[in-house]
């Protein structure tokens, strides 16, 4: 009984090893995959079904929702967050996926990566230069807590953070609106809608 | 010269502490969420000339930002080299004030090459003889350099966000710190004059608003607050401006992680 016991567990820690994925592999595998929905030939609103459920796979769009909220999350009750999060995630993937479906096969090569603590990897890319435009420099910052499932917490390009700009516009209509949360919920569902 | 430079920090100081004073001392839960210490002390004056902004940039900037964009190639290009050379007379004092000494001599090097070989700066062969990439500087960012406060965020009639110390910053520029202002507009020369100083900016404007005509109307699109959207990309961009962030210097960028540390969606 032992020795399973020991072969179980030798077993699991050279397998546990082996599947862990390393950040900027997983980048590089999910820029692949949108690559190749962008540049099939298929309308745009299949295109864009096809981004959003790789997003939901490698993007941890509950988190994302949490950062959003700043301080505000600490004062929501559970009904609160569960109704917060099913309308975040729409509203996150029609912004992100209609953001990205304006594409047509951009090429995005990873360059390097940045181990900031166990939690978060940055990895950094450039989305290739074209006759249109210049280089774009892109950093991922990358959640790594689960080695095995990594998943993509923010989108810095040049410089700029995505989900601070999304945090700092919901600390806006929140501000504008006493910190009343409905306010919010109610934007976030026009938005989804529309 | 002396006098006005001192009015001009006198007023710098006067506008970044003014911001602080504004506040009424109340600990409100949702500052936080602003950019560090960036406070929009006039958001209903801002919003008002943000919108105004908008009406103006749909009715004039844009459409001429499109016919610029139809241009052949090489007239784009060479406008573009052309004003990012004149930037370099801001530059190269700034590169200065920053204690940049080397920088500001390979920038005076890339502004006379390209303005002798490259033909008034529409050729930039200074990047084509291996010169480092060019990094724009400004008074704004040199006060942010030596520790003065942004003050409060504003949004300017036309020239769109800026912060009190970034203003105070572009007024140096005709008080004295832009050579180019300067020779155009107090200079006794036949060929230069005030309208050219005005068009060389306005063109500076429209190349920015042409270079960006499909990311400011896809920010607009997916913005559920395209004001708060457009503050906070201004002001992480200057942030990193006066940080002189560059890519590969990873601590510096990702210093602030306690925001992120303690979100946990597992």
């Amino acid at each position: 009984m032992k020795k399973i016991l020991i072969i179980l567990l030798l077993f699991n820690l050279k397998f546990g090893h082996v599947s862990s994925i390393e950040p900027e592999i997983f980048v590089q595998s999910t820029v692949n995959r949108a690559s190749q929905v962008l540049s099939k030939d298929i309308s745009k609103e299949d295109k864009i079904n096809e981004l959003k459920s790789i997003a939901k796979e490698t993007v941890d769009i509950k988190g994302i929702g949490f950062y959003s909220l700043g301080s505000a999350r600490k004062n929501l009750d559970n009904n609160q967050k569960q109704k917060y999060f099913i309308l975040f995630e729409n509203y996150f993937l029609k912004s992100f996926s209609s953001r990205l479906s304006e594409y047509t096969n951009p090429k995005i090569e990873v360059k390097g990566k940045e181990v900031l603590n166990k939690n978060y990897t940055i990895v950094r890319s450039s989305l290739i230069s074209t006759s249109e435009r210049p280089e774009v420099k892109i950093d991922w910052r990358v959640y790594t807590k689960n080695p095995d499932s990594p998943l993509i917490r923010d989108l810095i390009i040049e410089g700029l953070s995505l989900a601070r700009t999304q945090k700092e516009e919901f600390a806006s209509i929140l501000n504008s609106n006493d910190g009343n949360i409905d306010s919010l919920f109610k934007i976030l569902k026009e938005f989804s809608k529309n | 010269m002396i006098k006005k430079l001192t009015i001009i920090l006198i007023s710098v100081f006067l506008f970044s502490f003014s911001a602080y004073a504004g506040s009424d001392g109340k600990l409100d839960l949702l500052e936080k969420e602003q950019p560090k210490k960036i406070k929009d002390c006039f958001e209903k004056l801002n919003r008002a000339t943000f919108s105004f902004n908008q009406g103006l940039d749909k009715a004039i900037i844009k459409p001429i930002a499109k016919g610029y964009r139809n241009l052949p190639d090489p007239i784009q290009k060479g406008t573009k080299n052309a004003v990012t050379n004149l930037s370099n007379l801001i530059t190269i004092p700034n590169n200065i004030l920053q204690g940049d000494v080397k920088l500001a001599v390979i920038n005076t090097g890339r502004l006379i090459v390209n303005t002798t070989v490259g033909l008034l700066g529409t050729v930039d062969v200074a990047n084509k003889m291996g010169f480092p990439k060019y990094v724009k500087e400004d008074y704004g960012q040199t006060l942010g350099a030596w520790g003065v406060g942004p003050g409060c965020y504003v949004v300017l009639p036309v020239l769109g966000p800026s912060t009190l110390r970034d203003t105070a910053g572009s007024f140096a520029n005709i008080m004295g710190g832009d050579p180019w202002y300067n020779a155009s507009v107090h200079g006794n020369n036949e060929f230069l004059s005030e309208g050219l100083y005005i068009t060389s900016k306005a063109i500076s404007g429209v190349d920015f608003r042409a270079d960006n005509l499909e990311s400011f109307d896809n920010l607009e699109e997916n913005s559920i607050d395209f004001y708060a959207s457009v503050r906070s990309l201004y002001l992480q961009d200057r942030e990193n401006k006066i940080d002189n962030n560059q890519r590969g210097n990873v601590e510096v960028i990702y210093k602030n992680e306690e925001d992120w540390e303690e979100i946990d969606s597992n």
